[in-house]
């Protein structure tokens, strides 16, 4: 195998692996934080069915948890396994975020397993609840110092190279480079969106499948309304977003936008298609990329015409965005309107049409978290390291990456089965109803 | 003590809490496999599952903790290691994926499924063996440079004593520390069936262990004579390792102070986990890689030990409480009570 095949065959492998990834990491990542706040709000007002759902998203929690942690254990190896020259080069500089990560991965998985283990063990619900900050934090936080390794990669500084040596290396400058702040926010924040509006699709799934019970209620409106609070604040920090790559990665903005030719007034593309060079059937709005780059009207947009052709990133990544936007859109309007019609009592909203969107809502939210990252890693391409070292410089010389991918491929293969497969048993064959009743009958127990 | 000796000590101490604690759970899981077997899975399966539940994730953190760490501190290892290592550390990427994920899958999902446990327990025998083989290539002679870039030579590498004696003495390592453990804490739970069960696994298992592990001794004597000789200088070090491995044996035998034969276990491997390491100084792969030429940049390292402290001061507290709330807590270790979510 040539190194042309190995340098494929580690980005397909590579790609595979994150994309598998990042569904369970998003979850991961947001359903702590949404144990939390029923917990809280199951103390709060002393209503034993936000603890209860604190507790059945727990159980679900640890078989995503576990494929969390066993693919983020491969893609952690593979990065030296399949780009042992970048690691080499990013090691001496981007080290210490890495490190942090794993910290709060071991902060969070020591008190899971405490969390865990300890319901019904202490007296006091508030000693049990306290034990989910760590968790909830810890999650978060190894977002945040990956997402912070991967900002690095867009934006590489804190260090010199002269004369192919790495010199005046600062580790905290390294960290808090220019794409750190919207990468971060957008990845923890889209995170929480994504898991609320998954969590909601599962409620107003057993709402529909028969079950009116009011447990499955208190859900939906839970999840819907901190679902809109994370996509809104997900619109407002992709707005920013759009800011920063116009300032500092003008070649991803413009590839995603089509945006050909460096032009004031930039109109912004949504949808169509490119065929030989020509963009059909799009939405046009008038200066809308002036606004969403410079947040004015008439400002010039830089286009791709000011990029050598090597340096510009398949135009395919427009369909990415537009899938990523719509449906980021698509949720808030969504979710302000059940939540809106929930205050006026709106029928509508107690539909069975209208419950199906939701339902659909979780696998669409997870589509647009795809399309998002596929977006920012493609649209970063051909460099790895932007402006410093190519894609293909960084990846390994050994000749068996493409049986590796088979071997992955099946593993991902089983655990993606796997885990649907335990998570219905487990929910099907202990339905809400009968755990109500079993708890009441071990209190009445308690009583005698 | 240069930051050199500082990163590599860190890490070795790391990679040591790995071996130690994934050890008992990859030998607890073959325990398990091995009980449904023979049919006395009763006998053995609460008191692994009560120990293990709420602490695999933990295990699974120790090994991050130490490749994370090592391309932090010595980058270049990323370009010699992570360019020949592809297909062993795929495979126990794999094997480790099968047990975490099963691992939940099989609590929550479908307890007691037998296949579900033979590939757990296999997976974790697997594992060590998968692993070692870094161990093997460090001794050098395995990797040659081709135009620039460290190229695996398999067939030497599979054709060689010291891999097998290596893998050998990773898997009964496995099981002896496994078995050892498991028997104080049967006898914690006061369940004396699995005590008297495991107690024999563990006296089974000792003297292949000490066997291997001088034989491999003697294998490095031709292997990589330099190594060798380093290894003489360290003799004190192997002679109180083999005092203590006499001792945990004895107090086995004599059905006596599980506690403390499980903490002479523990020096056991620390003098001749650290002998080991010691004589190694200073490759990292022999010849190509020393810690000092591929020591990252010193704002790297200080920075690295700074959050490497700050990192411990959460920690240490934490497995505190973790060892508080389940190993050393009686009514949680006799089982009383299901407090699982």
């Amino acid at each position: 195998m040539g190194n042309e095949e190995a340098v494929f065959f580690s980005r397909v492998l590579t790609e595979l692996t994150l994309s598998f990834h990042i569904i369970y990491a998003t979850i991961g990542v947001g359903v702590p934080l949404m144990i939390m706040i029923a917990q809280w709000v199951g103390i709060k007002k002393n209503d034993e069915h936000y603890i209860l759902l604190a507790r059945r998203w727990a159980r679900g929690f640890i078989i995503t948890v576990a494929v969390g942690v066993v693919t983020g254990t491969a893609i952690g190896l593979q990065l030296s396994l399949l780009w042992p020259n970048f690691m080499e080069l990013a090691g001496n500089v981007i080290a210490l975020p890495l490190f942090m990560e794993t910290f709060a991965f071991f902060f969070e998985a020591i008190f899971l397993g405490i969390y865990l283990y300890t319901w019904d063990r202490f007296e006091n619900q508030k000693k049990h609840f306290l034990l989910l900050i760590p968790v909830a934090v810890g999650a978060s936080f190894s977002a945040v110092f990956i997402t912070i390794v991967n900002a690095f990669m867009n934006a590489p500084r804190g260090f010199d190279i002269v004369n192919g040596e790495l010199v005046n290396i600062n580790p905290l400058l390294a960290m808090f480079n220019p794409a750190m702040p919207t990468k971060v926010a957008h990845v923890v924040v889209t995170a929480y969106m994504t898991a609320a509006f998954v969590l909601a699709a599962i409620a107003a799934f057993r709402l529909l499948k028969g079950s009116n019970h009011e447990y499955h209620k208190k859900a939906l409106y839970l999840t819907m309304k901190v679902g809109l609070v994370f996509a809104i604040a997900a619109a407002i920090i992709g707005d920013f977003s759009g800011k920063y790559l116009a300032e500092y990665q003008p070649e991803k903005l413009a590839a995603a936008e089509w945006h050909f030719e460096t032009e004031g007034n930039a109109p912004l593309i949504m949808y169509g298609v490119l065929k030989d060079g020509e963009v059909k059937y799009a939405i046009k709005i008038p200066y809308a990329l002036s606004f969403l780059a410079h947040s004015s009207f008439t400002e010039e947009v830089i286009g791709l015409d000011q990029f050598p052709p090597d340096e510009v990133p398949p135009l395919y990544i427009h369909y990415l965005f537009d899938i990523m936007v719509t449906i980021g859109v698509w949720m808030t309007v969504l979710s302000a309107v059940y939540w809106f019609g929930m205050k006026r009592r709106w029928a509508m909203v107690r539909a069975r049409w209208f419950r199906w969107l939701i339902v659909l809502g979780g696998p669409l939210s997870v589509v647009a978290i795809e399309a998002g990252w596929w977006l920012a890693e493609v649209g970063r391409q051909p460099w790895i390291l932007r402006h410093i070292m190519r894609t293909q410089e960084a990846a390994t010389t050994s000749a068996h990456v493409d049986s590796m991918l088979i071997l992955f491929s099946l593993l991902y293969l089983v655990l993606g089965v796997g885990s649907i497969v335990v998570l219905r048993r487990m929910f099907r064959n202990n339905p809400v109803e009968r755990e109500i009743e079993d708890r009441e009958m071990e209190k009445g127990g308690d009583v005698l | 003590m240069t930051l050199e000796i500082i990163g590599i000590s860190v890490l070795w101490t790391f990679l040591f809490g790995y071996i130690l604690v994934g050890a008992i759970d990859f030998g607890a899981g073959f325990f398990n496999a091995y009980s449904l077997l023979t049919g006395r899975q009763r006998v053995l399966t609460n008191v692994i599952q009560r120990y293990l539940s709420p602490v695999w994730e933990v295990t699974n953190v120790f090994l991050v903790f130490f490749f994370v760490g090592i391309i932090g501190f010595f980058p270049k290892t990323a370009f010699y290691y992570g360019t020949t290592l592809l297909i062993p550390v795929s495979i126990g990427i794999i094997l480790i994926a099968i047990r975490g994920s099963y691992y939940a899958f099989e609590t929550y999902g479908t307890r007691g499924h037998k296949g579900y446990s033979f590939m757990y327990g296999l997976a974790g025998i697997l594992i060590p063996a998968s692993l070692s083989i870094v161990l093997t290539i460090s001794e050098g002679g395995f990797v040659t440079m081709v135009d620039g870039n460290p190229v695996l030579d398999y067939w030497l590498l599979f054709t060689s004593r010291l891999t097998w004696a290596v893998v050998f003495l990773s898997i009964s390592a496995t099981l002896y520390i496994s078995a050892v453990f498991l028997t104080w804490y049967a006898n914690k739970a006061r369940d004396v069936e699995a005590t008297n069960l495991l107690r024999k696994y563990a006296l089974i298992w000792a003297l292949p262990t000490i066997i291997t592990a001088g034989g491999i001794i003697v294998e490095l004597r031709q292997h990589n004579p330099l190594h060798y000789s380093n290894i003489q200088m360290f003799w004190p070090m192997f002679l109180i390792s083999f005092l203590m491995f006499v001792g945990t044996v004895w107090l086995l035998w004599k059905r006596r102070k599980y506690g403390l034969a499980f903490s002479l276990l523990a020096g056991q491997f620390v003098f001749a986990f650290f002998g080991y390491g010691a004589s190694h100084y200073p490759y990292l792969l022999y010849p190509y890689l020393t810690i000092y030429d591929s020591f990252t940049n010193p704002a790297m390292a200080i920075s690295l030990i700074i959050a490497f402290i700050l990192g411990l001061g959460l920690l240490i507290p934490s497995l505190v409480l973790l060892m508080r709330l389940f190993l050393f807590d009686k009514d949680y270790v006799r089982g009383k009570g299901d407090y699982h979510a």
